[in-house]
């Protein structure tokens, strides 16, 4: 199925709104939706929400020859998926959502392995022999904008909270151990990169954080900045046929530096949370997460809307308004038979139902009579505007 | 890395460049008849070889028409020994497709593409030897073509890759300075009005550099754009020159 396209009042509203500096969530220009992450019961599962958008990362690993380049490091390999799923839009024949995949697989491997964020060389186990590799799977779940930034902090995450089976080696043989055997290790992780989307409106004059899907349909242009918290860039990327100016660039990586490092406190606090429960033997992963949310799409968010203003602005409104014209006293009578549905003319619509009205009136009682009457308004009122007051007092 | 000194205590680079030297640029415009505009353009030993055709009717699938503007529709492509190791596939990979999808933003962003509606605009480059700034080769010998073609641009579009090593921003990187895993930077300018219209980094770079390097990379661009007028006038001499005989 072909995505949906915007409309020209939505597309004309939303920029409207951009404009005035709101958003249709309430949020401030550079705010973040909820960022909510949960682990599952294996290591090195996690979910990321982002608002309405989901990501699930699985990582795995297993033993293979190095590549014959880098015979002393470990492989990682990441793989993002969109399945159809998430959104109707993506199926993959279509080209639209091909090229989205190739942006997001790239802009995910050039985040996380080109910004060496990974010790590789504590993954080599025989050197020129085995090595491990690291398979990060990320799949969409859900598509409300921002993949990108939903996806990076799902497969830093996953990372994290991965833990490799142990191995020994004496002589030639490898032991691999089970989790039972011994404890399984983590990664050696230097840093924590995470991805920063800024939306660019009317060619780079309005920029917003974390673009929501309708945002994202409607924006001009991307740029998405990954750092970590020692405030180092570890990719930038533009897309989008949009010009920019370097001071856009250097804002937009000092915005990037605040969110990244409060993301990465929440994603350290989601994983201290994740090993005490652990510890303790209580429930986590899914057991834990998943039942509170049965019914999910029927879920009411409450969205903080900025209400401050909203009944003077009302009153102005009001103020402001021009006194509703009077409905015309003498309206051209057509000849019957003749229907007309339009301003100032009779409609013969109404009169034919008022007709009908009076011969069902006979046989209701007085309660309901009352509803029948009203049930004419509204037909009236939806016939002809123009001649709706007359109408309704001739009914009443 | 690698027990690379890549910036000397002279000052000098791997190749004998100063810090905000760019490598020798050579170009042509005009290399093909058939085509409605072509270019080759040599940055060191960096080769590229772009040709344009359009604007022309939507082919394939008419659902791409843009009823506004025209569609930019870009092929990269690696010659199978452009490289040190043989290509097995010379496009049609991630890193290709990814590339082709940057041409096509870059250039959406240059061409002046409302003047065409309904119509398409055909950009295919191809690497004949690779050797660093691959994607800023491409730019330039696209834009070459482009304006060989006759099709409106805002500006020039001038590429060009830069590199941080110790605190010193180096400009126009070969392949042995980009392949050391620093800092890449590569930056498309419309250098007139100094927008950017692509922007594309690489590994880690302390926030407090960005401004240093985005610099270095922008002037890079703009000597590029002063070699670039200088190709297309002389083109635009000889042409007149057989023309009028």
């Amino acid at each position: 199925m072909r995505e949906t396209p915007l409309s020209n009042c939505e597309r004309l509203f939303l920029l409207k709104a951009i404009e005035e500096k709101k958003r249709l969530d309430g949020r401030q220009a550079y705010d973040y939706r909820n960022i909510k992450i949960t682990f599952g019961t294996d290591y090195g599962c996690c979910t990321v929400c982002l608002g309405k958008t989901r990501v699930l990362a699985q990582v795995s690993c297993e033993l293979v020859p190095p590549k014959d380049s880098r015979p002393t490091e470990g492989i990682m390999f990441f793989n993002l998926e969109l399945s159809s799923m998430a959104s109707p839009g993506f199926q993959p024949s279509r080209k639209q959502s091909s090229e989205l995949l190739v942006t997001l697989n790239r802009q995910l491997e050039r985040c996380l392995r080109n910004s060496k964020c990974i010790d590789t060389e504590s993954l080599c186990v025989v050197s020129g022999e085995k090595v491990w590799q690291i398979r990060v799977d990320v799949h969409v779940l859900n598509h409300d904008g921002n993949l990108m930034d939903a996806a990076s902090i799902a497969a830093i995450s996953a990372l994290c909270h991965f833990r490799r089976p142990d191995v020994a080696i004496q002589g030639r043989d490898i032991t691999v151990f089970s989790p039972e055997e011994r404890d399984p290790v983590p990664l050696s992780i230097y840093h924590m990169p995470i991805c920063v989307s800024f939306a660019f409106f009317q060619q780079g004059t309005y920029l917003l954080v974390d673009p929501c899907e309708k945002e994202e349909l409607v924006m001009d242009g991307l740029l998405v900045i990954a750092m970590n918290k020692h405030r180092e860039i570890c990719s930038v990327q533009s897309s989008g046929g949009i010009m920019l100016l370097k001071d856009q660039v250097i804002r937009c990586s000092k915005i990037a530096s605040v969110k990244v490092s409060e993301i990465t406190e929440l994603i350290n606090k989601a994983l201290e949370n994740d090993r005490q429960v652990r510890k303790e033997g209580g429930k986590f992963g899914f057991a834990e997460s998943i039942p509170k949310e049965r019914i999910t799409a029927l879920k009411r968010e409450q969205a903080p809307v900025e209400m401050k203003d909203i009944e003077e602005t009302a009153d102005e409104i009001v103020r402001e308004a021009e006194a509703p014209s009077e409905a015309v006293h003498s309206p051209v009578i057509v000849a019957t038979g003749t229907g007309q549905v339009g301003e100032g003319l009779q409609n013969t619509w109404g009169l034919e139902e008022e007709d009908a009205e009076e011969e069902f009136q006979g046989g209701m009682d007085g309660k309901e009579k009352k509803k029948g009457t009203v049930c004419v308004c509204v037909c009236v009122c939806v016939g002809c505007a123009g001649f709706t007051h007359e109408t309704i007092v001739q009914l009443v | 890395m690698a027990g690379l000194e890549l910036l000397s205590d002279q000052g000098y680079r791997l190749d004998g460049r100063r810090a905000a030297e760019l490598r020798k640029v050579q170009a042509r415009m005009g290399v093909f008849a058939q085509a409605d505009g072509s270019a080759y353009i040599e940055q060191g030993n960096t080769r590229a070889l772009a040709v344009v055709y359009g604007p022309h009717e939507v082919r394939g699938s008419r659902s791409k028409t843009l009823h506004d503007r025209a569609v930019i529709n870009c092929q990269y492509s690696m010659a199978t020994f452009s490289t040190a190791e043989r290509k097995r596939r010379p496009h049609g990979d991630r890193k290709s497709s990814e590339m082709s999808l940057h041409l096509k933003q870059t250039f959406e962003a240059a061409v002046l593409t409302q003047l065409y509606p309904r119509s398409q605009i055909d950009i295919y480059v191809k690497i004949l030897q690779s050797d660093g700034g691959n994607y800023s080769a491409c730019v330039n010998a696209a834009t070459l073509a482009l304006v060989d073609a006759g099709i409106p641009m805002r500006d020039y579009v001038c590429a060009c890759t830069a590199g941080f090593v110790e605190d010193t921003p180096l400009a126009d990187l070969c392949h042995a300075e980009e392949s050391g895993g620093g800092t890449t930077l590569a930056l498309a300018l419309l250098p007139r009005s100094e927008n950017i219209a692509l922007v594309q980094m690489d590994a880690r770079l302390h926030q407090d550099h960005l401004d240093a390097l985005m610099e270095a990379a922008m002037m890079a661009c703009k000597g590029l754009s002063k070699v670039l007028d200088s190709v297309v006038r002389q083109h635009l001499q000889e042409v007149s020159v057989l023309t009028r005989e």
